[in-house]
């Protein structure tokens, strides 16, 4: 069976090329496409066209769920399941329950942040055909690349390296899937 | 183009006036590149394994044994080998487990607050500074758990369904504390592994790249097979950007409801509304004289001096001045509110602190902790930093005293004269106390030897060569 083609990687030097490149592949159409960099470069979400991250839903629903986990567990410990006066106090405020319910909102919140950014990553994937490329190790480092997916409506092997060349990337190679 | 916009709404004056652009101060010395950053970072891991981690590996070891030793003969015979006795229940256990909580504040405040303020400075500190707060958050631990004398009912402390079918009293401030100490432990440790997980990459990277299987699978699995893909970078930055914003009123929670162990009850001294602002500053006050205490020399082992500059030294200094110096209000303003509020009870508890048989604590804790930051007004002394390593020790030893005063004083001499008392530590106290120093500094050593210690892609992205748009800037 030969090797599937996963896509095109070009090679780029500086964030500005990369930067500029983008806009480029944008403008082109391309939707299944990506920049690989070391660092998170200011701007690029704009010149790839890709909307705001939603990481912060799945944060808003933790926080709710922790927050009304707080107050329904003093509630119903101290109020319903087992009765017990301590100090002469009531059995459920929400003035004690408070700083117990924020803290959970928070932990609760930053379990779903973490757990939702993952999610719509799609990691932990340990297999990529990104990582296969030989010189991924540069791309951690001090190198940008620009992918285009072959599934990709608009992928042409010919037309999708003209335009990575003409967008001034170098090392045009093909990925396996 | 935002270059332009800001032009064309920027007020008309200053077309006129043109003021001076101030330079900024540079975050990365002498225009480091890309890879220089890698090769710096990566080589602390990779490298040989110096001589003097050894010693100190050794010698740390060899102290975390005395908290070893200690708590085995704590739970083997009983909370009485302790020096509590009535009328002080609490001493250095409370002071201990406080002491170590706010240590770690300053690594909250730096990756979280800083952060949030677009402090970029933080960046070559933070990734320590959150190592600092998770193994001090473990120190402090050890106290409350141990100090509840049958350890193995320390899991009494949590909401699970017992054989007595009796639920925690979640009216009491001691069990909000759970609450916030394990949750502050919690997010201190996915914070900091979110941050560490495009680092972990490039580790896996570099030790597949040169033969190190074992190391790149093990730097692998937890990088989750991070690719720096953009799409990634965009949810990863909001994830961040969140994970920092909660962790803002998390650290300023958590020390307030520890302060709520003393604030709540009813005892002349600690039955004070400044509590909860006051120890927070305290707490940062603290840190900052920690992370001053552990980066210094960190620097100048590692010739680090490019990526901790004089700007992120003066920084620190400059926080701690500003927090010991709102520390020292506390102190005068319980002063003023204890003979303003005309209750004797109260106004005995703060005479009788600084001129009782605790005195020389008292005195202490006003020395280090009001005094000693004042010195970090002049520039020369920021500037030297062999003077701001020696200063940030007393602000440490400063902050130890001042719970002691709190606690114990407050303890010895409560409403009945003839229960009052004089509280020592034992020595089983002292060896615990003196262990955790230890236990601290393996776990940094541990970090520092086989984690990347500044966040790489977070240094990276302030330098000047990773903005697109340089070369053609108008700013």
């Amino acid at each position: 069976m030969s090797a599937q083609s996963y896509g095109l990687i070009a090679t780029f030097e500086t964030p500005a090329a990369i930067y500029h490149a983008a806009e480029q592949v944008r403008d082109a159409g391309y939707k299944h496409w990506d920049c690989i960099s070391p660092f998170p470069i200011h701007g690029l979400d704009k010149a790839m066209g890709l909307k705001r991250s939603i990481v912060p839903r799945f944060s808003l629903a933790g926080g709710i769920t922790g927050f009304c986990t707080g107050m329904s567990l003093i509630w119903w410990t101290g109020a319903y399941d087992y009765k017990l006066i301590v100090g002469g106090k009531p059995f459920f405020s929400p003035m004690f329950a408070f700083p117990v319910s924020y803290e959970l909102t928070i932990l609760f919140t930053a379990f779903a942040t973490i757990g939702g950014m993952l999610f719509l990553n799609g990691l932990p994937k340990h297999y990529h055909p990104v990582l296969k490329y030989e010189h991924i190790k540069r791309g951690m480092d001090d190198t940008f690349f620009l992918v285009i997916e072959s599934r990709d409506p608009r992928f042409n092997l010919a037309n999708t390296k003209g335009l990575l060349e003409k967008a001034g990337g170098r090392d045009i190679k093909e990925l396996e899937a | 183009m935002a270059h332009l916009d800001n032009a064309a709404t920027a007020p008309a004056i200053l077309q006129e006036l043109k003021p001076a652009v101030l330079p900024r101060a540079v975050l990365v010395s002498n225009n480091r590149s890309f890879s220089w950053i890698t090769e710096k970072i990566c080589s602390l891991i990779e490298g040989k394994t110096p001589a003097w981690w050894w010693v100190c590996f050794v010698v740390a070891c060899f102290v975390a044994s005395f908290t070893v030793a200690g708590i085995t003969y704590l739970v083997s015979t009983g909370v009485g080998v302790w020096g509590h006795a009535n009328p002080v229940n609490w001493a250095w256990d409370i002071v201990n487990f406080v002491f170590w909580i706010g240590i770690g504040h300053a690594g909250t405040l730096i990756s979280a607050i800083l952060c949030l303020l677009r402090q970029k400075w933080r960046t070559s500190i933070n990734r320590a500074a959150e190592a600092m707060t998770i193994f001090a958050v473990v120190c402090a631990a050890i106290f409350p758990v141990f100090h509840v004398g049958r350890v193995w009912y320390a899991w009494y402390l949590f909401p699970i369904p017992n054989s007595n079918a009796i639920w925690q009293n979640f009216r009491s401030p001691l069990e909000w504390d759970v609450f916030a100490v394990s949750t502050y432990g919690t997010v201190s440790v996915l914070f900091w592994y979110v941050g560490l997980i495009p680092d972990l990459a490039v580790l896996r990277d570099r030790f597949y790249a040169a033969g190190n299987k074992l190391r790149s699978f093990l730097y692998g699995f937890f990088a989750l097979g991070w690719r720096g893909s953009n799409r990634h970078w965009s949810n990863y930055e909001m994830a961040y950007l969140i994970l920092a914003g909660i962790s803002t009123p998390l650290v300023l929670s958590v020390h307030t409801i520890v302060s709520f162990d003393f604030a709540v009850s009813l005892l002349p001294g600690w039955h004070t509304t400044i509590f909860p602002p006051y120890f927070v500053a305290g707490a940062i006050f603290s840190g900052f004289g920690m992370v001053l205490t552990l980066m210094l020399p960190l620097r100048a082992i590692y010739h680090m001096e490019d990526l901790i500059t004089q700007y992120h030294i003066d920084c620190m200094c400059k926080i701690t001045l500003a927090t010991g110096t709102i520390v020292g209000y506390a102190y005068s303003m319980e002063f003023f509110i204890a003979w303003y509020g005309a209750n004797p009870y109260e106004g005995f508890a703060f005479i009788n602190r600084a001129f009782g048989h605790y005195a020389w604590a008292y005195w202490i804790m006003i020395t280090c902790n009001v005094i000693t930051p004042q010195f970090f007004w002049f520039k020369k002394v920021r500037e030297n930093t062999t003077l701001v390593w020696v200063l940030s020790i007393f602000v440490n030893v400063g902050m130890w005293f001042e719970r002691f005063v709190i606690i114990v004083t407050s303890l010895a001499r409560d409403f009945l004269p003839s229960s009052w008392g004089y509280y020592s530590p034992s020595i089983v106290e002292i060896f615990t106390f003196f262990g955790t120093f230890g236990v601290f500094s393996v776990l940094f050593l541990l970090f520092i030897r086989f984690l990347p210690i500044m966040p790489m892609a977070e240094l990276k992205a302030v330098t000047p060569q990773a903005d697109p748009h340089a070369g053609h800037d108008h700013h």
